[in-house]
């Protein structure tokens, strides 16, 4: 018994010691260079970086906490806050009340403030990494073609997830639309996604600006909400988990971590096309430490703090190198990294004119309105009731008073 | 030696007013009437109009929130008002005791305890009984405003029954009148106050609530207060329209509480003829 023991000890300690040394090879190969992160040392610079929600490693799982990398290999100090739509970001940026150095938005969120002169333009000569490591596929992409504005963070696509307990199997968005999953079915609470899955389920493109095959969409969508239990963002990890929910249309990265906790769930692409995605970090316009805030986005992209990321919160990382330092399952994984064939048929958003977003806007609004409640007549036919007793009351007070008057009077 | 009611000391209140109620409603009042270049325009108001439905939705089941709380809040602030000082002291506390809590995450436990596969249902199931559907009801939502606001009707209520002397109910049960006639005669009036601002305090909130709806309400609830928030935080950052809607939504506040008010002075003078 004890030989077996040891003899597992041995190899527990052989495998170890292998893995160790494949890491340091793997390490060497791209080694973050110190003494380029220290030329900050010593001035107690501060950096304020506003990301997504749940969107770094922070020392949870494993992980390591990258903030804290930085902030030892730098000297810098990092205000690190976060946010939960681009359009949050958008106004919070507009309304100026916030100071930021680093953010991290969305593609067509990325082109929308470069097109209103909302950022800086980026010295790539301070972020050698670029070149170094993000993939030729993600360089001039359509929402930042000049390469000025943006550098790749992380990037993902959107899927339909399903619990296979409930549902055999799924193919297509035409699911989200099935009459047998009443009551069961998730949507986006937010326009710009929600138009793109009804968009892309008639056959047109995510990004059109014919008003009529958005009124179009949007009276798919009217017709998919007597089916649909609720609309919401990342309340959906808990509601597809405890199975409250059975299928909902969201972000693939999203699914790896709800995978972890439900292994009935299952995601798929749906053969109509769907919605990739890049975030990417950028500097506002008004940084007052820009060479800072580009160290940042620099040391964002070393592979090994990408791989630190993209293992923690499970979407991909446009570095391949990265991939050479993250678990085999994850990287080999079609979901996170599907096949070139599968992203020919995926489409990034755009930024849209005003007059679309505003259309979109109005549309949605109308579709979560809905038509008239019962509540409706309960309110008006109640206030009737309380407007009339009222003022006959006031007549019978008013009469009292006057006869009491002329009692008096008398 | 100071005065205390000298006018400097409340030039503090006066600026902070200012600067955080009056500077605001006229910036939404702004923004309602102007388009996105600043012209003046009644656009706003117009496309604000064809979500009367919503308001009207939304005040019927901020008024069910608030009759409930009224009707739960008011026989446990009297019974609280008449206990010893020190029971009194523990009952206030653990009615602000849910408050030190963050209010999104005990609508979020709500929608733990309610979902189909959430609490109530897993005992129902566990007893042999059929599920119930809980969440994503309106009832739900109503649910979730009392729940959040009742504090804010038992406050005030209780504060104005402390005040009600013991002396005056056994006076008035040496007249001679019974339960009822006491309490109609002698709470009601004398509470009428509290009443008045329990239901301003509830009523408020409740109507403009969006993330209780959001939460609980599923996809047949949307409040006005939800519709708001797309406005202001949609595709199209539509300051103009959201700022519109706000505005409908004060002005209908404001005339029913002006209604309400007139109900108390009404009463109030028939307290004194």
């Amino acid at each position: 018994m004890k030989k077996v023991l040891s003899v597992f000890l041995a190899l527990l300690v052989a495998l170890c010691a292998f893995s160790v040394t494949a890491m340091a090879d793997d390490a060497d190969a791209y080694a973050i260079d110190e003494e380029y992160y220290a030329k900050f040392k010593g001035q107690n610079l501060k950096l304020y970086v506003y990301n997504w929600g749940e969107y770094i490693a922070d020392g949870a799982d494993g992980s390591r906490d990258v903030i804290a990398w930085f902030e030892e290999l730098t000297g810098i100090d990092v205000e690190y806050t976060t946010f939960d739509t681009n359009e949050g970001l958008y106004s919070k940026l507009q309304s100026g009340s916030a100071y930021y150095d680093v953010i991290i938005p969305s593609d067509y969120m990325v082109s929308r403030l470069a097109q209103q002169g909302m950022l800086e333009k980026l010295n790539f000569d301070n972020i050698p990494n670029f070149a170094r490591y993000v993939d030729e596929s993600f360089r001039n992409p359509d929402y930042d073609e000049a390469q000025e504005y943006s550098v790749p963070y992380t990037w993902g696509t959107v899927g339909i997830i399903y619990n296979t307990k409930y549902i055999e199997s799924v193919d297509s968005w035409s699911a989200l639309w099935e009459e047998e999953y009443k009551g069961k079915i998730l949507m986006f609470d937010n326009s710009r996604d929600a138009f793109a899955i009804a968009l892309k389920y008639l056959g047109y493109s995510l990004n059109t600006e014919d008003a009529e095959e958005i009124t179009e969409a949007a009276e798919l969508l009217k017709q998919q909400k007597p089916l649909v239990q609720a609309y919401v963002m990342d309340q959906i990890f808990d509601k597809m988990v405890e199975e409250n929910a059975w299928i909902a249309p969201y972000y693939a990265g999203d699914y790896l971590t709800m995978a972890e906790d439900n292994e009935a769930l299952a995601f798929a692409f749906p053969k109509e096309g769907t919605n990739s995605f890049v975030d990417a970090m950028c500097v506002p316009k008004g940084c007052v430490n820009r060479e800072a805030a580009e160290l940042f986005i620099n040391f964002m992209c070393e592979p090994a703090v990408s791989a630190e990321n993209c293992g923690m919160i499970g979407y991909s990382t446009p570095i391949s190198a990265a991939k050479t330092m993250m678990d085999e399952e994850m990287t080999s994984n079609e979901i996170a990294y599907p096949s070139a064939a599968l992203l020919e048929n995926t489409e990034m958003f755009v930024n849209l004119s005003d007059e679309t977003n505003r259309q979109l806007d109005i549309l949605w609004i109308s579709v979560s309105v809905g038509s008239l409640t019962s509540g409706f007549w309960v309110v008006v036919s109640v206030s009737a009731v309380l407007i009339l007793t009222y003022s006959v009351y006031h007549m019978t007070v008013k009469k009292k008073r006057a006869a009491m008057r002329a009692a008096k009077d008398v | 030696m100071i005065r205390l009611n000298a006018k400097w000391t409340s030039y503090p209140y006066i600026v902070w007013m200012l600067l955080f109620t009056i500077l605001p409603l006229l910036l939404v009042v702004y923004f309602a009437f102007t388009d996105s270049s600043g012209a003046f325009t009644l656009d706003n108001v117009k496309q604000s109009a064809l979500y009367i439905p919503t308001l009207v939705n939304s005040i019927y089941l901020a008024a069910l929130a608030t009759l409930f709380c009224l009707v739960l809040a008011y026989p446990f602030a009297f019974i609280m008002s008449r206990l010893s000082f020190s029971r009194q002291k523990m009952m206030s506390m653990l009615i602000m005791l849910p408050m030190w809590m963050n209010f999104l995450l005990r609508t979020y436990a709500w929608q733990a305890i309610l979902e189909d596969n959430g609490v109530i249902n897993t005992l129902l199931t566990a007893i042999g009984l059929p599920p119930a559907t809980l969440i994503n009801t309106s009832g739900a939502v109503v649910l979730g405003m009392v729940y959040n606001y009742i504090p804010f009707m038992i406050l005030p209520l209780y504060s104005i029954m402390t005040k009600i002397d013991k002396s005056i109910l056994e006076a008035s049960s040496d007249l001679g009148a019974g339960f009822f006639a006491t309490f109609r005669r002698v709470v009601l009036p004398l509470s009428l106050p509290g009443i008045v601002s329990g239901v301003t305090m509830v009523f408020v909130p409740a109507v403009s609530t969006f993330v209780i709806s959001g939460m609980l309400g599923g996809s047949g609830n949307y409040l006005i207060g939800d519709l708001i928030e797309v406005q202001f935080l949609g595709n199209s950052y539509d300051l103009n329209a959201g700022s519109a809607t706000s505005l409908l939504l004060m002005v209908v506040v404001l005339i029913t509480m002006a209604i309400f008010s007139r109900f108390e002075t009404e009463d109030s003078e028939e307290a004194l003829v």
